[in-house]
């Protein structure tokens, strides 16, 4: 008995096949979800995955957070659904208000792929178990709009609630506030981040590195109650 | 409605004098009277429009084609070759049932006009060409010639094609593994933007643009109709700039990546159903190539009513309703009850899609507007027996003078300290330098299977994730070698793109090519095609590699100024399993550097003489494409058998150019010696083809050198992989520090 991992195809996503290979990867079942159908297939998790929704030719995500099927995603991760954004699926969710924040264009107005260093700040949620708080790790970064802005009071509380999960090291690729890769909600169920876990799961492909993989089996333990 | 009556077919009839606007399309006078005569009446402005983008440069290759003809009469046998050229793009057999395709072509003239657009637009049209195949695109790479780097209108070019290429290829969800970045003053007014793109399908999915079958539906599919890219075909790629004609802005499309990623879901869904007949894109001549490669390359005729075509701007002509080049827009045959499941799955993507006409039984293309036939021609005449050219050609009078001003008699540095410097000056060159700046703002992991990318020698993708098979490509040229010597310097682009294949540890097995000259008007220009064209189909069948297909670029000149003729050859290749590929960097401290292949003073067309003397003159390396058939060969078999753990070819910057790479990529420096019988200056600048550079595991010594002495391949061992500094013994050291600053800080600072 594994776990059902949704994985959301919107018009323009880009990186669903590979967040499903990921998961799959890890031990657990991808499912594909459709973004006009707002059943959820009875899915215990869901990824927003990365991309261009709609083109993101209006804000990055801004329209996919209307989609039928993050009506669900919203209603049911405010019930505890574990939800996993990446990069364009972290923009969603901010534009959901499930996550407090939002994106902004690069500092250097150029989209920017790299090896990225990121240090796990956050080791408690759905998502990051696996990992140890203070644990570095390098999962590539590739984005044009990846700065995360909020204001102060948003910034502070994150801060002071433990809610900031992953921060760039080394390097601030997009000239995010504070470092800041990625954030969870209260609750650590939904977990938004810029770079692309899924991108560091095969030895042999990509930067050659598996740091990614522990997003996946972070989440398989804690639905098999490993 | 409108003020003159529709000129139909009728009307074109009944009134032979009417003078229409031939020579602005861009018909010469004996083309547009060759219409007349083919259709017995004058045409109609519907059929001018038609003949006059088909019958385009661009699209009918009529200067080229004499030539081209090479391609096929000298093609090596090849099991490989499963569609060769002439459709959209060239298949590959690579075992396991699957087959690949893959193309290059330019979008070098629009570029120029409006950089971003221009570029954007070339990786759309490449990547339909792919789908129209049946193939699922899985990468593109981007061969790229511009201007010098510090002029400033580089400045305004460059940063807009790459961002152009980054905000249409990200989009899509295709890596970008590989291609050059090259400067030359030669295209300062000209700059060429090649685009190439991988697809992978498996043999059962292979499919045609034909339209057979009367009675089967034609369906144009994608985004709405609009007026952009009128007439770019036959204007934009046909003409040389020149200052003194008006602006042609207008004439360059706009791509919208969402949009194309939409028509690749759909289009593969469609597939996957079986729904499709046949296929074609619509790229250079919009509608009017689609409609007519359709019908001409089909059993029978087609009827098209232009009324449905779904517009962007309802003010549009039928005439440039034909014209018009709008992106993402396809055109598929499909028979008539599966026409409701094709639409539906369009509906589900969002992807508008109507039908427009039939396939009919007649052999005429039939296009109707408003009730009134407007077209009405054997579409083989628009798609197939334009205008074909026996364009004079001359060797230049002055390519004498050039081979007589011999790079070999430069002066050399006479000092290691001037040895020193000039590394320096090399490795901190433009042209040398890391491209990261510019690769960085590239996709290079979406779809998960990238195993290598830039700057490694070849961009590998996995086909297979159970069995590991993958694919590499490379895409090189050098102008300066083919200015000095076209049927060369041909070879030599082609000798490098199937080392760099080699060196990754995958075995080389076809072509494609970009062929991008000067106007083919002028004689000289002319010989430098016909020499380049029957040095690369030479230089095939001798490697046993067959062109798939390709694209020609003319009139890339400004003035009487034409490009160095620039043919850039892309080379794929397959590996049985991507976890035995070989890497650029190096990987282990201790680890023995050999040197394969003969290295000779041979500095003509170099990078050294480019950067320390600013100078193209003498004879570009020889080429012997036996040795770099074997070359290749050992490569791939130290690959496999784990006997190599890194491998650099060695090409423009010469030896201590790959080094300084392999080693800024490793992290770890190197000693080198200089051989026996080789001065250190030519150790390090010789630009001799047919070498690599590769590092070895002391436990392999044995078996390696064995194995090139059995084969008789001459290998020499020139040092080791160790420390932090690359250092020629008795010569200098420079540190990695020192090194990567400079490799790593010349782009940046002329174009961030």
């Amino acid at each position: 008995m594994t776990a059902r991992i949704g994985v959301v195809t919107f018009p323009g996503s880009l990186d669903d096949r590979d967040t499903r290979r990921a998961i799959r990867l890890a031990g657990a079942e991808p499912v594909a979800l459709w973004h006009k159908d707002k059943n959820l297939h009875q899915v215990d998790a869901v990824v927003l995955p990365g991309g261009f929704s709609y083109g993101d030719y209006l804000r990055a995500g801004a329209i996919s957070r209307f989609s039928p099927v993050m009506e669900t995603v919203i209603e049911q991760a405010k019930a505890g659904l574990p939800v996993l954004g990446i990069c364009n699926g972290f923009q969603v969710l901010t534009e959901a208000h499930l996550l407090p924040g939002g994106m902004l264009g690069n500092d250097h107005l150029h989209f920017i792929c790299r090896d990225q260093k990121l240090r796990v700040e956050n080791a408690d949620t759905s998502w990051t178990s696996d990992y140890t708080a203070g644990q570095e790790i390098h999962i590539p970064l590739k984005n044009m709009d990846g700065r995360y802005v909020a204001d102060s009071y948003t910034l502070d509380k994150l801060e002071a609630e433990g809610r900031v999960a992953f921060r760039y090291v080394d390097f601030n690729p997009n000239g995010s506030l504070r470092d800041i890769a990625g954030i969870t909600n209260e609750a650590g169920n939904v977990v938004g981040l810029m770079p692309h876990p899924e991108h560091a799961v095969e030895p042999l492909i990509g930067t050659g590195r598996t740091d990614g993989l522990p997003f996946f089996t972070s989440i398989l333990k804690k639905l098999v109650n490993v | 409605m409108s003020r003159t009556p529709l000129d139909t077919v009728e009307h074109a009839a009944a009134t032979p004098d009417v003078e229409l606007p031939w020579a602005e399309l861009g018909l010469k006078k004996d083309e547009y009277e060759r219409v007349v005569e083919i259709l017995g009446r004058r045409p109609t402005g519907a059929e001018l429009a038609m003949y006059s983008v088909m019958w385009s440069e661009h699209c009918s290759y009529k200067s080229s084609k004499v030539h081209l003809r090479q391609f096929g009469e000298k093609a090596p046998q090849s099991d490989a070759l499963l569609v060769g050229i002439g459709e959209n793009a060239g298949v590959v057999d690579v075992g396991q049932g699957y087959a690949v395709t893959f193309k290059v072509e330019s979008h070098n003239h629009p570029s120029y006009v409006e950089p971003y657009q221009g570029a954007a637009t070339g990786v759309g049209g490449i990547v339909r060409d792919i789908i129209a195949m049946g193939a699922r695109p899985v990468a593109v790479v981007d061969p790229l010639r511009f201007g010098a780097a510090d002029h400033p209108d580089t400045k305004r070019v460059l940063p807009g094609v790459v961002a152009g290429i980054g905000g249409y290829g990200n989009c899509l969800g295709l890596p970008n593994i590989g291609g050059e970045v090259v400067f030359d003053a030669c295209y300062q007014g000209n700059p060429l933007v090649n685009a190439g793109a991988i697809g992978v399908m498996r043999h059962e999915d292979i499919h045609l643009a034909k339209a057979s079958g009367a009675g089967n539906k034609v369906v144009l599919y994608g985004a709405r109709t609009g007026g952009d890219g009128i007439g770019g075909a036959s204007i934009l790629a046909s003409e040389t700039f020149d200052d003194a004609k008006p602006s042609k802005r207008p004439a360059v499309q706009v791509g919208d990546p969402f949009q194309e990623k939409l028509l690749i879901e759909c289009t593969l869904e469609a597939f996957k159903e079986k729904l499709v007949v046949g296929i074609q894109d619509l790229g250079a001549a919009g509608l009017s190539c689609a409609t007519s490669e359709l019908a001409s390359n089909g059993s029978g005729g087609m009827r098209v009513t232009l009324d449905d075509v779904p517009l962007r701007d309802s003010t549009l002509s039928p005439e440039e309703i034909l014209m018009s080049e709008s992106q993402e827009r396809m055109c598929a045959v499909v028979e008539p009850e599966k026409v409701a499941r094709f639409l539906e799955i369009c509906e589900k993507w969002d992807v508008i899609a109507t039908v427009i006409g039939e396939v009919t039984d007649g052999d005429r293309l039939e296009i109707y507007w408003h009730g009134g036939k407007i077209v009405d021609v054997d579409p083989r005449t628009v798609a197939h027996e334009g205008p074909v050219y026996e364009r004079p050609y001359a060797r230049p009078d002055w390519q004498d003078a050039l081979q007589a001003d011999d790079a070999n008699k430069l002066s050399r540095p006479a000092t290691s300290e001037e040895l020193k410097s000039q590394v320096l000056k090399l490795v901190g060159s433009p042209n040398q330098a890391s491209k990261k700046w510019i690769t960085s703002q590239y996709d290079h992991f979406v779809q998960g299977n990238t195993v290598l990318a830039q700057p490694e020698d070849s961009g590998m993708i996995r086909v297979d994730e159970e069995s590991g098979l993958g694919v590499a490509i490379a895409t090189d040229g050098n102008g300066r070698y083919a200015k000095l010597d076209p049927y060369t310097g041909a070879q030599l682009a082609l000798a490098e793109a199937y080392r760099n294949v080699a060196t990754t540890g995958a075995k080389p097995l076809a072509v494609s090519d970009c062929l991008n000259f000067g106007s083919p008007e002028d004689p000289a220009v002319m010989w430098q095609f016909a020499e380049a064209v029957r040095g690369l189909a030479d230089g095939c069948l001798q490697l046993g590699t067959p062109v798939t297909g390709g694209n020609v670029s003319l009139y890339n000149q400004t003035g009487e100024a034409a490009i160095h003729p620039t043919p850039v050859v892309a080379v794929l290749g397959v590996i049985d399993d991507v976890a035995r590929r070989t890497p650029v960097a190096f990987q282990e401290d201790g680890q023995l550097l050999y040197l394969l292949g003969d290295t000779r003073e041979e500095f003509g067309g170099s990078a050294w003489s480019q950067v320390i003397h600013d100078h193209l003159g003498g004879l570009p390396p020889k080429v012997d494409l036996e040795r770099e058939r074997l070359l290749g060969e050992i490569l791939i078999s130290a690959s496999r058998d784990g006997m190599i753990d890194s491998a650099h070819d060695l090409s423009d910057g010469g030896l201590i150019q790959a080094v300084v790479e392999s080693a800024l990529l490793g992290g770890k420096g190197a000693r080198l010696v200089v051989p026996d019988g080789l001065d250190a200056f030519t150790f390090l600048f010789s630009e001799s083809a047919g070498r690599a550079v590769v590092a070895v595991p002391r436990s392999e010594e044995v078996r390696f050198n064995d194995m090139c002495g059995a084969r008789g391949l001459p290998v020499t061992r020139i040092g080791v992989v160790d420390g932090d500094a690359v250092e020629i013994q008795g010569e200098f050291a420079l540190s990695l520090n020192e090194l990567r600053e400079l490799h790593e800080g010349t782009i940046p600072a002329l174009l961030a």
